[in-house]
C-alpha cells in the first residue's frame, strides 16, 4: 500500500486531536485529544519505518508510547487532586498563572 | 646573576619573608620572639645592603648603574613595565641608612612594645613598612616607583593607628593616608606627563633622553616635575601637606622613629635627588621645590618653639631639617642633602627613642609642661637626647652641623636670589638650636616632677588609671591600646644598645664629609650624579670659614638663648607668652594650617558634595538615571506580561499557529 494513505490517516487524526484540544474545555477531554496527537505521530512514525526498512521508527513510537503513558497518569492525577479540592474542572477558569 | 643583583634582591627578599612570617606564625612565638625575628629580617637586610655596597665599589667607577631585570610585568601597548631595581650609589646609599637605622629601630622596640597585646602584628607591620621603603629607593623604573611609595602610604597608615581603638590615633591614621594618596595622585600624573614625552617608564633611558624629548624648562616638562614635587611634598611633609606628620605622633614611639629617621618623610628627597636630571632641565620646578622647602623650614621651625608634646616638638624638627634637604636637592645640592638625610636618620632616631624613654618614665604622658628634672633619674637617656639635640642644633663637631653647613654653603654658592633662603637657612639654624634645647631643657632641667623622683627612688612609675594624652580618656590595655608595662632605656639592654649606636654614628657621622679635608659621599655619590651640571661645585676658602664659624656660632647661640630664657629666667617665657599672647596662639595653633585647608577645601567640598547630593543625586542619577530605567523595563514587561493571558487553550492556539506557520514557510522555501 502507497505511504501516503497512512499518512493521510495520521494528519487527520492529528488534526481531530488538534481541533479537540483547542475547542474543548474540560481537561479530560484535552488529555484525551493529546493521545490522539502522539497516537498520529506514532502512526506516522510506524509507516515511515516501513518504508524504510529498518525499526529506529518503531523504537521512537514506543517512546512516545512511554511518555504518553506518563503523561497520562500525572494529567489524570491531577484532575483527581482538582476534583478532591472542589475546583472547576474546566480549563479556561483555571488561569491563575496569568501576567 | 652577578652579586650586585643578587644582594639587591635579597635586601628587598628579607623584610618581605619578614613580614610573612611574622603574619603567619608571629603570634605563636613565646615571648618576644615576633621581636626578635622581626629584627633578626631587618639585620640580614642591612647585611645583604652592605654587601651590596661591597661588590658595587668592586667595580669601575663609570659602571656603577646597574639595572636588575626581575620579569616583565607586561608589555602592551607601547609600556613596557618591568619589575627592575637600579643599583647605584645613590640608592644604595638609602638602603643602608633606611636598612641600618630600621634595624635599630627594630631592637628598640623589641624591649619598648614589650607588654603591647599586638606585639607581633606590630612587627609584622614595621617589616613591611621598612620593604616598602627598600622598594621605593630601589625601583628602576617609575611603576615600581609608584607601588613602592603606595605602599609606604600604606603601611604609615596601619602603623599610625596602630593603636586602633584610640580614637585620635585612628584619625590621625586617615589624615596621613588621605594627603598621601594626594600625593600618590602628584606622583601618578606627574609620571605621566613625564611618560607622554618619553616613552618609556625606565629611569636611565627617560634620563637619558630628557634633552632630545622635552625642550629647556618645557611646559609639560615643569607640570610633571611639579606634579613629582606634590608627591614629595605629600610624603616629606612640607607646607602646605604638611599636617599629617605632627598627627601621626599618635602612632607608637617606635613608629615616629621610623617614620621620621628612616623611612617614609625622606622620600620627597630621595624622589627629587633621584630626578634630578628633569630637575635641572626645568630650573622653575626646582626653583619651586628649593622655595617651599625653605619656607617649611621656617614654619616648622617658628611652630616647634610654641608646640608643648614632647614628640610634636621633635615632629616639627623634623619638617624643618626636611626643609633643608628638600632646598638642598632642589637648588642641586644633592650630596649634601642626602648628606643631612643620612644624619639627620642617626639623631633624629636618637632623640625619638630618647624621648619614648621619657615618655615610658612618664607612663605615657607626652605633655612637657607636667615633665621636668628627668636629669639625675635617667642619665643614659638625658646623655643620648643631649648628643641628638647638638646634633639637630649644628654643634661642631656634632654631625649635624657638618651636614647642614654643607647645605647652606653650597646654596650661598649659587649666588644670586639664593642668597634669601641662604639667610634663611641661617635664621632656622638658630630656631633649631632654641626649640631643641628648650625641649631638653623643660625635660630635664628645672624642679624634677613626682615621677622623676619616684624614678630616683628606683621606682618606675605607674599609672593606675590608663589615658589617652590627647584626650584624658580613660583605656584598658587590651589589643588595640598601649599595653600595661613601660620600658625605659635605662633597664633594658636592647635599646641601650640601640640608642648606644647611634649616638655614637650621631656624634662622629659628620666626619664623613668635612669641607676640605673629606669627601666620602661626594666621592661615593659621584657616579649617580655624573649627568649634573650642578653637582661638582667648588665654593670659595671665604664662603667656606664664614659657614663654618657662623653655623657653629648660630647654634651656641640658640642653645644660649634657650638656656636663658628657660632655664636661668623661667618667668620670662611665661612673660614673653602673655606680652606676645596672639604670636603665640598663632603658633600653637600651627599657623592655623588645619582651619585653613579646612576652610579652603574640606569645607567647599562638603559643600559641593551636599549641593551635588541636592542636585545631581537626586534629579539627575535617582530621577533620570534610575527612574528612566526602571521606567523602560516597567513598561516592556508591562506590555509583555499581557500576553500571558493564563488560558490554555490560547496558548495551545499559538503553538498550533506557529507550527503550522512554520512549516508552511519550510513548505514554501523548500
Amino acid at each position: 500500500m502507497d505511504i501516503g494513505w497512512y499518512l493521510t490517516v495520521s494528519a487527520l487524526i492529528f488534526a481531530i486531536g488538534a481541533g479537540g484540544v483547542l475547542t474543548r474545555r474540560s481537561p479530560l477531554v484535552v488529555l484525551l485529544c493529546l493521545e490522539l496527537m502522539l497516537n498520529a505521530a506514532n502512526l506516522a512514525l510506524i509507516a515511515f519505518a516501513r518504508m524504510h526498512g529498518n525499526a529506529e521508527g518503531q523504537i521512537f513510537a514506543i517512546i512516545v508510547m512511554v511518555v504518553a503513558a506518563c503523561e497520562v497518569t500525572i494529567g489524570l492525577g491531577v484532575i483527581v487532586a482538582m476534583r478532591r479540592r472542589r475546583l472547576p474542572i474546566d480549563v479556561d477558569e483555571l488561569r491563575e498563572l496569568q501576567g | 646573576m652577578n652579586s650586585v643583583k643578587l644582594f639587591a634582591w635579597l635586601t628587598l627578599a628579607f623584610p618581605l619573608a619578614g613580614t610573612i612570617a611574622l603574619a603567619l606564625i608571629g603570634p605563636k612565638l613565646p615571648g618576644r620572639g615576633a621581636g626578635w625575628l622581626g629584627s633578626g629580617a631587618l639585620a640580614l637586610s642591612f647585611a645583604a645592603a652592605i654587601g651590596t655596597l661591597v661588590s658595587l665599589q668592586g667595580l669601575e667607577h663609570d659602571h656603577r648603574q646597574i639595572v636588575a631585570v626581575g620579569w616583565d610585568y607586561a608589555k602592551t601597548v607601547g609600556v613596557d613595565a618591568q619589575i627592575s631595581l637600579l643599583v647605584d650609589p645613590l640608592s644604595v646609599f638609602m638602603i643602608l641608612v633606611v636598612a641600618g637605622v630600621s634595624t635599630l629601630i627594630h631592637l628598640y622596640s623589641v624591649s619598648y612594645m614589650g607588654s603591647d597585646a599586638g606585639y607581633a602584628r606590630f612587627f609584622a607591620y614595621l617589616n613591611f613598612f621598612v620593604f616598602s621603603m627598600l622598594l621605593l629607593v630601589l625601583a628602576g623604573n617609575f611603576l615600581l616607583l609608584i607601588v613602592g611609595w603606595a605602599f609606604v602610604g600604606a603601611a604609615s597608615y596601619m602603623l599610625i593607628s596602630f593603636w586602633y581603638r584610640r580614637g585620635t590615633a585612628t584619625q590621625a591614621g586617615i589624615k596621613a593616608f588621605v594627603i598621601n594618596v594626594l600625593g600618590d595622585v602628584g606622583l601618578v600624573l606627574g609620571t605621566y606627563f613625564i611618560f607622554k614625552h618619553s616613552g618609556t617608564l625606565d629611569f636611565l633611558a627617560t634620563f637619558e633622553g630628557v634633552q632630545d624629548d622635552f625642550a629647556y624648562n618645557d611646559a609639560d616638562l615643569v607640570a610633571g616635575c611639579i606634579l613629582l614635587l606634590v608627591g614629595a611634598f605629600a610624603k616629606s611633609a612640607q607646607v602646605p601637606l604638611h599636617t599629617w606628620l605632627p598627627d601621626a605622633m599618635e602612632g607608637p614611639t617606635p613608629v615616629s622613629a621610623l617614620i621620621h629617621a628612616a623611612t617614609m618623610v625622606t622620600a620627597g628627597v630621595y624622589l627629587i635627588a633621584r630626578m634630578h636630571p628633569l630637575f635641572e632641565w626645568a630650573p622653575i620646578a626646582a626653583n619651586v621645590g628649593a622655595i617651599v622647602g625653605c619656607v617649611t623650614l621656617l614654619v616648622a621651625g617658628t611652630i616647634a618653639i610654641a608646640v608643648t608634646d614632647l614628640k610634636r616638638v621633635i615632629a616639627y624638627s623634623t619638617m624643618s631639617q626636611i626643609g633643608y634637604m628638600i632646598m638642598a636637592v632642589s637648588a642641586g645640592a644633592y650630596a649634601a642633602g642626602l648628606f643631612h638625610l643620612m644624619t639627620h636618620a642617626f639623631f633624629k632616631a636618637l632623640l625619638f627613642m630618647a624621648a619614648g624613654s621619657v615618655i615610658a618614665a612618664m607612663a605615657g604622658q607626652q605633655n612637657l609642661d607636667k615633665m621636668g628634672g628627668f636629669r639625675r633619674a635617667m642619665p643614659f637617656t638625658f646623655g643620648c637626647m643631649v648628643i641628638g639635640g647638638l646634633a639637630l642644633a649644628g654643634v661642631p663637631p656634632f654631625s649635624g652641623f657638618f651636614s647642614k653647613d654643607e647645605i647652606l654653603l653650597l646654596i650661598g654658592d649659587r649666588g644670586g636670589w639664593y642668597w634669601i633662603l641662604y639667610v634663611a637657612g641661617y635664621v632656622g639654624a638658630l630656631l633649631t638650636g632654641v626649640y631643641t634645647f628648650r625641649m631638653i631643657f623643660r625635660a630635664f632641667f628645672g624642679e624634677p616632677v613626682a615621677e622623676a623622683r619616684e624614678l630616683e627612688e628606683g621606682h618606675l612609675h605607674h599609672a593606675e588609671l590608663h589615658t589617652n594624652p590627647a584626650n584624658d580618656e580613660v583605656e584598658d590595655t587590651d589589643v588595640g591600646f598601649p599595653g600595661p608595662e613601660h620600658h625605659i632605656a635605662e633597664r633594658e639592654p636592647s635599646m641601650k644598645f640601640a640608642m648606644g649606636v647611634l649616638a655614637l654614628l650621631a656624634t662622629v657621622g659628620g666626619l664623613l664629609q668635612i669641607p676640605k679635608v673629606t669627601h666620602v659621599i661626594d666621592h661615593f655619590l659621584e657616579p649617580s650624579f655624573e649627568d649634573s651640571t650642578l653637582y661638582e661645585r667648588h665654593p670659595s676658602d671665604g664662603l667656606i670659614a664664614i659657614g663654618l664659624v657662623l653655623g657653629a656660632a648660630i647654634a651656641v647661640a640658640g642653645i644660649a638663648i634657650a638656656y636663658y630664657i628657660w632655664v636661668k629666667n623661667p618667668q620670662i617665657a611665661v612673660r614673653a607668652r602673655e606680652r606676645l599672647a596672639p604670636l603665640h596662639r598663632f603658633l600653637v595653633n600651627k599657623w592655623y594650617f588645619d582651619e585653613l585647608i579646612d576652610l579652603l577645601i574640606v569645607r567647599p567640598a562638603q559643600w559641593f558634595g551636599a549641593w551635588a547630593q541636592q542636585t545631581f543625586e537626586r534629579v539627575v542619577v535617582n530621577g533620570l538615571l534610575v527612574g528612566g530605567t526602571t521606567g523602560v523595563v516597567r513598561a516592556g514587561s508591562s506590555a509583555v506580561r499581557a500576553a500571558q493571558t493564563g488560558f490554555l487553550r490560547y496558548y495551545a492556539a499559538l503553538i498550533v499557529v506557529g507550527i503550522v506557520a512554520m512549516t508552511f514557510y519550510f513548505l514554501l522555501v523548500s
